[in-house]
């Protein structure tokens, strides 16, 4: 799917990347906690987020992450953006909330860039 | 230290000063810019990046300060953080995900809920941690460069 569609069914603006909007993208990892993108997802996917902090940018920056999707509706700030610009990170902007984000864009034929994490079942709790 | 006393494999030193919340993270990306354009594959870049991401963080949220050093030796990249600061009382319970000391200044900026040494740990090939309690932590993880 090209980054212009999630746009388009998301309702998004974009913030950063007008020109890379041809980019294809086929997976996504969405999460808030910046260790666990860094831990599970994979380049080339986009992250669905509700953090818009310079440090989002830089764990996508980290992972050759194709874009950032930030939802619900986040204020954005100057350094967030100016982070994003240096580093080539296309932002798009919805209001949408993460569950309907992902919701979607599944519909349209987007997956997860992992289905699960591994472990042991085992080790569920953690004293 | 002169010049001469640094092994020819340093790539770089970075100094972090703790609790500089800011700029978190841009030591991470210039480690990752500055391993661009040298022969070496894009998923071994990546896995530095990250490594030296967590290790930023956590010398931000708990030392008073820390350097990181970059190390390009012919068949590894190395990364050594150290700092100064309360250290780590119990490493084995440090290293378990899940456990944390992180107060809300560091989990604001997405970090914090205790992944980031057993992190660290998963990307390196070969991890060490030593700390002395009161005085710092050192930190040093090998990447090596043919799988």
């Amino acid at each position: 799917m090209k980054l212009s569609e999630i746009r388009d069914l998301l309702d998004a603006r974009v913030i950063v990347g007008e020109d890379k909007l041809d980019i294809e993208i086929t997976t996504a990892f969405g999460a808030d906690l910046m260790s666990d993108v860094l831990s599970f997802a994979r380049s080339g996917c986009l992250l669905i987020t509700g953090l818009s902090n310079p440090q989002a940018v830089r764990t996508a920056y980290a992972l050759d992450i194709a874009a950032i999707l930030v939802c619900r509706g986040k204020f954005l700030t100057d350094k967030f953006i100016e982070t994003a610009r240096e580093l080539g990170i296309p932002i798009l902007w919805t209001r949408f909330i993460i569950f309907e984000s992902c919701g979607r864009l599944f519909q349209k034929g987007l997956t997860g860039c992992i289905r699960k994490t591994d472990g042991n079942e085992e080790k569920i709790i953690v004293r | 230290m002169s010049d001469e006393d640094f092994p020819e494999s340093l790539e770089g030193i970075y100094r972090i000063q703790g609790r500089d919340f800011v700029d978190a993270g841009i030591i991470s990306s210039e480690v990752k810019k500055s391993l661009q354009g040298k022969g070496i594959p894009e998923s071994i870049i990546r896995r530095i990046a990250v490594i030296t991401f967590e290790a930023e963080i956590n010398i931000i949220s708990y030392a008073e300060q820390g350097t990181i050093q970059l190390f390009i030796e012919p068949d590894a990249i190395i990364i050594e953080a150290n700092d100064i600061g309360p250290g780590i009382e119990d490493i084995d319970l440090a290293l378990q995900e899940g456990y944390s000391t992180a107060d809300d200044s560091i989990r604001e900026l997405g970090f914090g809920a205790g992944m980031g040494l057993s992190n660290i740990k998963k990307f390196s090939d070969i991890f060490e941690l030593t700390s002395d309690v009161g005085q710092g932590t050192r930190l040093k993880s090998i990447v090596k460069l043919n799988g």
